[in-house]
This record gives C-alpha cells, structure tokens and sequence, in this order.
C-alpha cells in the first residue's frame, strides 16, 4: 500500500510540475536526457550497440544465419526483431513468457524497421526460394528508467548500421561485407501529462501519463510508424503537433546514430 | 477472391477515383451492427463490416482472475482479440500471437480510457473479441463490436468508440481497406474516436506517409468514425426500443 500511496504523490507532483511547463528532472517539455550510443559493444554480434537514455539504457545485438525463405515471399531475407524486458533491469519485470508490455516494445521497434525498409530485405537473398540471410535484432533492456521503445530502436538501427554479414563463417561468399543499411528509423515518444504533451518520459512520468505517444519518422521526411498506448486520448491536433516535433527531434537523433557517441 | 497467391499488383484506384470494389475513397464498406445476440454474456454485438465477421461479448464486472491483477481503486478491463484459425486463407495457427496480444493491450487501453472503472473497484470487466471471419480492419471491426456490447451489458462509459482504418493506396488516402488494399497499400492508420471530446484513444500506424498526408488521414478518419458512431447508436436503438407490437397488443 505503501507504494501507491508513494506514487500517488508522485504523480500529483508531476501533473503539477507539467502544467507550470517544468520538469522533476530539471528539463524543459520538449527536451530529451543525455543520449549516447556506443556501437560494437558486443564482439561476439555481427553487429551490436548500446543505447543510453538517461539511465534507460537497450543494448541490442544483431545476428545473420543462412536459413530458408518463407514460402510467400522467395526472394527476401528474413527479418526478426525481438525484445527483452529481463528481471534485472527494473523491479516491475518479472522472468517468465513476454508480458504485454515488452512484446508492444518489440512490435513497434519492428513496425519502423520494416515499414522504413532500414534494411533491403531483397538483398539478403542469396538463392531464391531456397536460401536467404535470416537476420536477428535482438534487444535486451538492461535499465528500464522510461521510455524504452525510443532507446530500443535507437540501439537497433545502430547495431544494423554498424553490421557485418558473416559471409565467410558460413561459406556463403570468399569475404564478409557491410550490412546495407538504407534508411534510418527514429521513433519519438511523448506523453501526455494534464494538458501539456513531453517528449521522453522518465518511468514516474509514464507511470503519471495519460496516454503515450509514440511516432518514427524517417530521413526522408515520411512517417513511417506509430503508435499510442496507455491509458488516455490526443485530439488529431495533439497528433499534428507531436508528428512535427517528432521530425525535429528525429533529425538530431538521427545525427547521433550516424556519428555514434557525441 | 480468386487470387490466392497472386503476386501481381491489382489496379486500387481507376483514374476516375473507383476502389477496386467501386467505392469512392471517402466510402466505408457496408457495415451491419447487432447487439446483444449471445444470451450467456452480459453483453454482447456481431459485426459484419465489409467480408469482416466480428463477435464480441462482455462479462462483467465480476471478480478478477487472475487474482494478481486485482485493483482497490477501480475495475481492471481484460481484453482478448483472438482471431479462429479458419478466419483467413492459410489456416492460423489457434491461440494468441505477438500480434493479437499487442492489438489485445491497446484495445484495453482504448476502453480503460472511457469507462468509469472507478465506479466498480475490485472487479474486472471481460472484454473478448472473436474474429470468424476476417478481411482487413478486424481490429476496428473488433473495437465497434466490443462497445456496443460494453453499452449492451450497461457498462456506464464516457461514450461509445466508433474506430476505423485508413490507408494510402496508389497514392492516395483512402477510408477503410479492404484486404487487398491492405496488403497491396501503402499505409494503414487505425484509429478509434471518442466522439464527444473528439479525441483519439486508439492510434496506430504503419507504412508511408509525409506529415500532410497524415492530416489529411486524420481528418478522413475522424469523419469516418463518426458515420459509424451513428450506426452504433443505431443498433443500441434497435436492441432496446419495444415497439406496440411487442407491448403485447396486436
């Protein structure tokens, strides 16, 4: 009980602070915390990367296996992204199946992967019909202080970025190259706090929000993706707004993956 | 349907603005709402919208299982989307996957953001939803027919959830795909409408779209979802007026 009670004042605080346009932590609504990448944190990957947001911190490790085509498409690679919200990264998370919650991370950090078309999945095909590239993105949460769908997918398109398909180990081709990587999907989450709308909530503020966010836009202008989840609705004029902010924010995001830590 | 497998692209829109089914892009499939045909539930809706077949029932509030999820304060609202295994053209494989637990959650979400939980503390309101038969849109099809059977089984809510899909095919924004459509599209945006405050409390999308396309998807949906807020209230209306024949006269 003790804990609701905790949270209760909590929120309050946050609501309160939200609609004097300030923050627990310090930031202004539309600000992000620190963010840092270090791309090839796992040597053991074909690619791999950790990404920081604040202390939410993802790290994701991308693995490619020679492997069989689905029958409807015979000339594209397969694509498999996969999230885990393990026990130690937040008190809330429990071992066992995927809960809700982590197969919502996963399934949108998948949705802007492929409707971004990050990677072509054509060219992971090596026979068609018979044999393809099967790629891995797997993304484990090591610090869940909030907004993890944005940390997940950064730390996803970096490790594809920084990929090298092990041609060689599997005797596919003489040498192993650089996984093509032809767009770059970012996603930007906002939450709604009272009537004002915060870009990067920390776990309290998702735990006080009403309603959440979340749109991937890519470097082409296009919105590749989105998504609203919790509990609590945006007016289409919410939406317009945040679509736009998500095209500012994403840009710069954007600058980092390409430039790893700043 | 005779296309199975086909690989070629049918044309989506003819250049004097036809769907591959005749509709102009502003148009809605034809959509028939039942409420209430399942006695055993407290209550219930069929929806066919399009080649869409939808049940839905509700429980509720009755006691939480499992006991974990129990809430002091309000009703927690259990959602189930699960879609039979004879639904599509490749028998699915039965039980839920990635896919129907994420659009189960958001759903739930969608209701929690509109009922007055607060009113039935310690229970939980079951909300399930069957797809029989499904044809592009069954998430928005499930969500109509799960509100009038939440208004059915006298749930008190802010208002009802009319929802509806939008999408880009050759181009152009189009209200309500049907499957080809979907698959051979460009984007899909389902969202869902609380029509008296005129927000969103269901917003998903995947595909394509520059900012404007997506303004002027919104607004297409948002005039869409309140067509079929008229045919709800339509159905609700039908379910529940007695009309002097039944009164007992004639």
């Amino acid at each position: 009980m003790s804990d609701e009670i905790t949270a209760d004042i909590q929120t309050t605080h946050i609501l309160d602070l939200a609609a004097d346009g300030k923050r627990v932590d310090g930031r202004g609504l539309d600000e992000y915390r620190t963010i840092s990448i270090v791309p090839g944190f796992v040597t053991t990957a074909d690619g791999s990367a950790l990404a920081r947001i604040g202390e939410t911190a993802v790290l994701c490790g991308v693995k490619l296996e020679p492997g069989k085509p689905f029958a409807d498409t015979p000339n594209a690679g397969v694509l498999t992204t996969n999230a885990e919200l393990i026990p130690l990264s937040s008190p809330t998370f429990e071992p066992g199946p995927p809960q809700p919650g982590a197969i919502e991370v996963s399934r949108v950090v998948d949705r802007a992967i492929r409707a971004a078309e990050t990677i072509d999945l054509t060219k992971l095909c090596v026979t068609p019909g018979e044999k393809t590239w099967v790629c891995y993105v797997d993304m484990h949460v090591l610090g869940h202080a909030g907004n993890l769908i944005d940390a997940s997918l950064l730390a996803a398109v970096a490790a594809l970025s920084h990929a090298t398909v092990p041609a060689k180990r599997f005797e596919v081709a003489e040498n192993d190259y650089p996984l093509d990587v032809q767009h770059l999907p970012i996603e930007c989450t906002f939450v709604r706090l009272g009537e004002s709308i915060v870009v990067d909530p920390t776990f309290d503020e998702e735990q006080a929000a009403q309603g959440r966010l979340t749109v991937a836009t890519d470097e082409t202008g296009r919105v590749v993706a989105m998504q609203k989840g919790l509990v609590g609705a945006f007016s289409p004029d919410d939406v317009k707004s945040v679509v736009r902010r998500a095209f500012v924010h994403g840009e710069r995001l954007r600058q980092q993956v390409r430039g790893g830590s700043p | 349907m005779g296309s199975v497998g086909a690989k070629e692209v049918p044309v989506l829109l003819t250049p004097d603005g036809r769907r591959i089914d005749g509709r102009r892009l502003d148009e809605l499939r034809p959509i028939k709402i039942q409420a209430g045909p399942l006695r055993q539930a407290d209550g219930s809706a069929f929806v066919e919208w399009g080649a869409n077949k939808v049940m839905a029932a509700v429980y509720g509030p009755r006691e939480v299982h499992p006991r974990h999820l129990q809430q002091n304060d309000r009703a927690v609202i259990q959602c189930r989307y699960n879609m039979a295994a004879f639904s599509v053209d490749e028998r699915k494989r039965p039980g839920l996957d990635r896919r129907s637990q994420e659009i189960s959650k958001v759903i739930g979400e969608a209701f929690q953001s509109v009922v007055f939980t607060e009113e039935f503390p310690r229970t939980s309101i079951d909300v399930y939803i069957e797809v029989l038969q499904a044809n592009a849109g069954t998430r928005c099809a499930g969500l109509v027919a799960a509100s009038v059977a939440l208004a059915d089984a006298g749930i008190p809510m802010v208002d009802l959830l009319p929802s509806v899909a939008v999408g880009k095919i050759s181009g152009a924004i189009a209200l309500d795909l049907k499957k080809e459509e979907d698959n051979f599209g460009e984007a899909d945006l389902p969202m869902a409408l609380v029509p008296q405050s005129g927000r969103l409390v269901l917003l998903q999308m995947e595909g394509h779209m520059t900012e404007e396309e997506l303004g002027t998807a919104l607004d297409l949906g948002v005039a869409g979802c309140r067509d079929i807020y008229e045919k709800m209230k339509a159905a609700l209306r039908a379910r529940y007026t007695v009309t002097p024949m039944e009164e007992g006269g004639a």
